[in-house]
């Protein structure tokens, strides 16, 4: 109270002391308009390098669009010797990783998450949290490898064989279609590698989410008469909602955009659409990654810049989707704004 | 009003004319009156030791919880007043390191066996917190949540019931137009009714009340007290609080806890006129705490 009746009975900005403390209140005053100009000028930047790569992409790619028309979107091979560039193998490899990668790394994302904040010793969490952060610092380069002497025999010789004398070899997706080559290869191998690629940055974010929800709130719970379970996935998860699912696409975005790993374990097959997740197939990002290099002639460059601007859009639409069904969530559960 | 958000504003606003006066409900102080011995207990506890790690935070806490009545349990910050009620619903045992000695007996059976169900001992007794705790999802699944969770009901049973708790709850008709609203979207005070709306749907025999009041405004804080005193006619409940006055508005009993120790325990009217405990008459007349 006594500050405020100083505050009213002086000049504002001339603090008790004022005589002896001049440089600091001086300080004081200039710092704000600065910090706002700065603090402006690097979200003014961001959001111009964003609006500015989608131009060159855009600017880049025009000869693909106006020469090639919306023959990239209906028709499936890339094949730069027959002037054919398709991009529907590739977008079909990029969504059949992408959701592999998903249906693999969320559940067990969460799984992790809610063990690391709710059931281990805290000392255990820490540990393991570690672990599964560094997961995050190694190089995709790496991944690959690893995917190449590991999950690649794995799938090859255990899983395809195996997979062949359950019914499940008749499901459609699932039987190896007429390109088969073993689905050692594959997009399923690919998605496999690309679900521990994200995993770590799923885990984490969730994990901090949820350690974000107010220990009162889950004691509420507890007092209901409710299990564990029952305050993790009806009151945590609820809670952390809309973190857990921008940590989805935090995730998913990695995934789409994968590009090392991916080349390495996909397959590169540029031609046919996959008939099966154990085909081979190539990816927008891998696509462009084992192309561009021996790119020469002006309008197959400038595809594989639509092919990255198609990328971008693709990223864009998934978060704006995700930012309204985010809305929708908070409006019906009350989930932080 | 200074330091009140929009919505307290107008709760104020619309309600401030139809708090009743409290304080001279003399036939509530029925402490003053009946025989003690002769009421039934809904918890005994008998030299509950309390324990933080290796830090003994309570000391051999004995005491009579009647049926029906109101107990509150008052006594300088860090005391053990929490701790103490915390031990009733065991809800201490999701942390490591807590551990309870000794005997809270509740139907027959002791509390702090581990032969209890947990679950059922939690929708016995039920507990409100310090800070009004909504889940995130709306009003009506909020107090929803106990009876889903417990009881297997029809839809048109289900919000019978939700109706009736929040009609228990006076909050009814604050909220009869909000069922399918966030309640975190409720103020301070209506989210507090709402947990304890949410806590009587699942049909509890016991309140325990955390310091219900203490993040709420005075109007909010006036409601509650006026809620406490119609719930006890079907609860009982335990009230902790900081809040001398409420607890000499709202109690027939009052335990006065001072380091870990249960220093005094008897009819509130007693401990506020006539205290036996020289400590007890300090924090009572505002000497220490």
């Amino acid at each position: 109270m006594s500050t405020v009746e100083l505050d009213a009975t002086q000049s504002p900005g001339a603090p008790r002391g004022a005589a002896q403390a001049a440089p600091r209140g001086h300080r004081l005053r200039i710092g704000d308009p600065i910090f706002q100009v700065l603090a402006t000028a690097c979200g003014l930047g961001l959001a111009v390098a964003m609006f500015g790569l989608a131009g060159v992409l855009v600017y880049n790619s025009w000869p693909a669009i106006s020469g090639l028309g919306t023959s990239v979107f209906t028709t499936v091979a890339w094949s730069p010797v027959d002037h054919q560039y398709g991009a529907l193998a590739a977008l079909a490899g990029t969504f059949l990783s992408t959701l592999v990668a998903m249906v693999i790394a969320v559940p067990l994302a969460l799984v992790i998450a809610l063990l690391l904040v709710e059931l281990v010793h805290p000392a255990v969490a820490r540990v393991v949290g570690t672990a599964i952060e560094m997961l995050a610092a190694i190089p995709s380069i790496i991944f690959g490898m690893v995917g190449i002497f590991v999950i690649v025999p794995f799938i090859q010789d255990k899983l395809v064989p195996w997979l062949l004398t359950t019914p499940l070899a008749n499901v459609p997706g699932i039987k190896p279609g007429p390109q088969n080559q073993g689905g050692g290869l594959s997009i399923f191998t690919a998605g496999v590698v690309l679900a521990f690629m994200v995993l770590p940055f799923i885990t984490a974010v969730s994990r901090d989410v949820l350690k974000m929800v107010p220990q009162v709130t889950k004691e509420a719970g507890y007092g209901m008469g409710s299990t564990t379970w029952e305050v993790m996935h009806k009151i945590s998860m609820r809670y952390a909602n809309s973190g857990i699912v921008g940590a989805v696409f935090i995730g998913l975005g990695r995934a789409l955009g994968e590009t090392m790993a991916v080349a390495y374990l996909i397959g590169s097959v540029y031609t046919q659409l996959p008939r099966s997740l154990f085909d081979p197939g190539t990816s927008i990002a891998s696509l462009i990654a084992q192309q561009f290099s021996e790119a020469t002639d002006k309008i197959q460059v400038s595809a594989l810049i639509e092919l990255g601007l198609i990328l971008f859009l693709i990223t864009v639409v998934f978060q704006i989707m995700a930012q309204v069904w985010l809305r929708r969530v908070q409006r019906s559960t009350g989930g932080r704004a | 009003m200074v330091g009140t958000t929009v919505d307290e504003q107008t709760e104020m606003h619309s309600q401030a004319t139809v708090v009743p006066p409290r304080l001279e409900v003399a036939e509530d102080r029925r402490g003053a009156v009946e025989d003690f011995d002769q009421l039934p207990s809904e918890i005994s506890v008998r030299d509950l030791d309390f324990f933080y790690g290796k830090e003994q935070a309570l000391f051999g806490n004995s005491i009579e919880i009647k049926k029906n009545r109101v107990t509150a349990v008052i006594g300088p910050s860090g005391c053990g007043k929490s701790t103490h009620i915390r031990a009733y619903n065991r809800i201490f045992n999701l942390y490591r390191d807590q551990k309870a000695k000794g005997e809270i007996l509740f139907d027959g059976a002791n509390i702090l066996s581990s032969q209890i169900d947990l679950l059922d001992l939690r929708r016995r007794i039920g507990m409100i917190f310090q800070k009004p705790s909504p889940f995130p999802m709306t009003v009506f699944d909020n107090v929803a949540y106990g009876l889903r969770q417990h009881y297997r009901m029809s839809r048109s049973d289900l919000s019978n019931r939700v109706e009736d708790a929040l009609k228990r709850s006076a909050i009814w008709d604050e909220v009869e137009h909000k069922l399918n609203e966030p309640g975190n979207a409720l103020s301070g005070g209506q989210q507090q009714r709402l947990c304890i709306a949410r806590a009587i749907a699942a049909e509890p025999d016991v309140l325990l009340m955390d310091e219900p009041c203490s993040a709420i405004d005075p109007v909010g804080t006036a409601k509650i007290e006026e809620l406490i005193l119609a719930l006890k006619n079907k609860y009982t409940i335990v009230l902790v609080t900081h809040n001398m006055q409420q607890a000499a508005r709202v109690s027939d009993y009052t335990a006065f806890f001072f380091q870990g120790r249960i220093v005094e325990f008897g009819p509130t009217t007693k401990i506020f006129s006539n205290p036996a405990e020289k400590q007890t008459e300090e924090y009572i007349t505002g000497r220490f705490g």
